[in-house]
């Protein structure tokens, strides 16, 4: 399979002494949806900075599609799409004019820019707002013209880092569409993100970095196996008392729901036998979301970090 | 056409819709205060002090007046410009793009340039309310004024790069590029100075640029024109290289 990046011990050390990476080794395969997470200064968007030519790596090397970053740097900035963490267009200028701009930068005749800049601005549903002045827009909007941005030079590796910050579920789950689309079409895709339920649902692989370091570097699949507790919510047909919460071991959740924690281990057959007996209807029953979170959490405290 | 080529019109592009979207900040008011400065300094003062190089004051400050307005505006458009970028993030959508430096940097001064000659001929053109313009050799005022609008693009390119808050971009315009234009032959030829003060003038490079564009229009200059295109040509070389050192380095903007 051909390797879309490859990063072998990068180390950045900042001016104030600061070790933002402390020797990454990084496999990204091409045309997946890869994960990144990482809590808050872990070093993820100095990762992508350097992939990106924003930021000056101390030691180590980057080859984006076998394309070495330093000596082949206009080669490896052409397959690269950005959608960066903060903000960074111009808010003056209108969406039609940003987007056809930065396929200016890359080469892109006007009139083939032009013709770019409909497709994505319709694709993000931002058409109707080409004129408007980009400072106007809302949150979701500027978030979605960024991604609109980075795909105008239709990029072989398209980097985003944490797109959906802020925006409302249904433009998030309209910007996992998107996002699923075009890895679809062959964009080897790189996603770090805070909301890890969207790390579960986009990607396959996935590596967590923290204090500079990649501590795993793994499919979700096998992520989740290492979990060997699963919680499970049970709504019921009346408010359950403290004899069933201490046969079942559980904890009230709310007027007629309780919360359990299953180990892989256990039958849920015996679960719902001790609920039957108790004389409790079972309504509806559901897996709790965040399993990740509560797996990331855990790995990042058992780092000697804080998620 | 070469991809190179496309990004550096698409950057000048960029440039000449932002001074024109914004033309009451980027050209009327050097229309403004080059009108006020003709009719106080030629009319009305002008009148009083007789000639001055052998021409009357006003056709002597002209191109003088021209070339200062250029030389602010060629300065302030690049230091606002980039700084603006810097600061708002939003030169990043460069950084990241392929375009070499040096075309970025193009970009960058040719906006600046558009800016600075605009700028020019519309200061020309109110000057002829004032006084009839007399052009001694058309290729030496055009010339110099394009290779003085480089330097001082380059100039404000430099300080926009070292600059961290909007203090930074007013500094260099108040205390260096002020004093410099006003000493340096826009109102006065410097034969008038004494010895001592003639010798310490020729350190300014703003006189060779004045004194050059003066002798396009009226024919008479306080220095010798090869050696005034020599550091003019110098000053465009130096700046350019350190310009473009500063983005192959990143200095100021990447971490």
């Amino acid at each position: 399979m051909e390797t879309a990046l490859a990063i072998n011990n990068l180390v950045k050390t900042y001016k104030d002494g600061t070790q933002a990476l402390k020797g990454v080794d990084l496999t990204v395969n091409a045309g997946e949806i890869f994960a990144l997470l990482g809590p808050n200064g872990a070093g993820k968007s100095t990762m992508i900075g350097i992939i990106a030519s924003l930021v000056n790596a101390t030691s180590g090397e980057v080859k984006v599609f076998g394309k070495d970053l330093y000596s082949d740097r206009q080669a490896v900035k052409s397959m690269i799409g950005l959608v960066p963490q903060e903000f960074n267009f111009n808010m003056f200028e209108k969406p039609v004019d940003i987007v056809a701009n930065q396929a200016g930068y890359y080469g892109v005749p006007r009139e083939e820019a032009l013709v770019r800049t409909e497709k994505y601005l319709k694709q993000l549903q931002l058409w109707d707002k080409k004129d408007s002045v980009s400072r106007g827009l809302s949150g979701g909007m500027k978030r979605r013209l960024m991604i609109a941005r980075a795909m105008v030079n239709e990029p072989k590796l398209l980097i985003l880092d944490e797109p959906t910050a802020g925006v409302d579920i249904e433009i998030r789950r309209s910007m996992w569409s998107f996002v699923e689309e075009i890895a679809e079409q062959g964009t080897t895709i790189i996603l770090t993100t805070h909301y890890l339920e969207e790390a579960e649902q986009l990607c396959k692989n996935i590596a967590i970095i923290d204090h500079g370091e990649i501590v795993r570097n793994t499919t979700i699949k096998e992520l989740l196996k290492t979990l060997d507790v699963e919680t499970f919510i049970f709504d019921l047909d009346h408010h359950p008392d403290d004899a069933l919460l201490q046969a079942l071991g559980a904890v009230h959740k709310d007027d007629c729901s309780i919360e359990l924690d299953v180990p892989k281990s256990k039958n849920l057959n015996s679960v719902f036998k001790t609920i039957d007996q108790a004389g409790y209807q079972v309504s509806s029953m559901r897996n709790k979301a965040n399993r990740l979170e509560e797996l990331f959490v855990k790995m990042i405290e058992n780092n000697g970090g804080q998620a | 056409m070469s991809t190179t080529y496309i990004g550096i019109k698409t950057l000048l592009r960029k440039e000449v819709t932002r001074i024109i979207r914004i033309w009451s900040q980027t050209l009327l008011p050097p229309a403004i205060t080059m009108t006020l400065y003709f009719v106080i300094f030629g009319n009305l003062i002008g009148s009083r002090i007789g000639e001055m190089g052998g021409f009357d004051y006003m056709s002597f400050i002209v191109p003088g007046l021209v070339m200062m307005a250029v030389i602010t505006s060629s300065y302030g458009n690049m230091v606002s410009s980039f700084f603006g970028a810097k600061f708002a993030k939003h030169v990043e959508e460069l950084l990241v793009s392929p375009m070499p430096n040096w075309a970025i940097l193009a970009g960058y001064v040719s906006g600046s340039l558009f800016r600075g000659l605009s700028v020019g001929l519309i200061v020309t053109l109110i000057s002829l309310f004032f006084t009839d313009i007399q052009v001694h050799n058309v290729w030496i005022i055009l010339s110099t004024v394009v290779l003085t609008s480089i330097v001082f693009s380059l100039g404000g390119f430099i300080n926009a790069a070292f600059a961290n808050k909007f203090d930074d971009i007013a500094i260099i315009p108040t205390f260096v590029l002020t004093p410099l234009t006003y000493l340096g032959g826009v109102f006065y030829s410097i034969t008038l100075l004494p010895d001592f003060w003639q010798k310490v003038s020729l350190i300014n490079p703003v006189l060779y640029m004045v004194n050059t564009f003066r002798y396009g229009f009226l024919g008479v200059s306080d220095i010798n024109l090869g050696v005034a295109y020599g550091i003019i040509i110098a000053f465009v070389l130096i700046l350019g290289f350190c310009s473009w050192y500063i983005l192959h380095k990143g200095i100021g903007l990447r971490s």
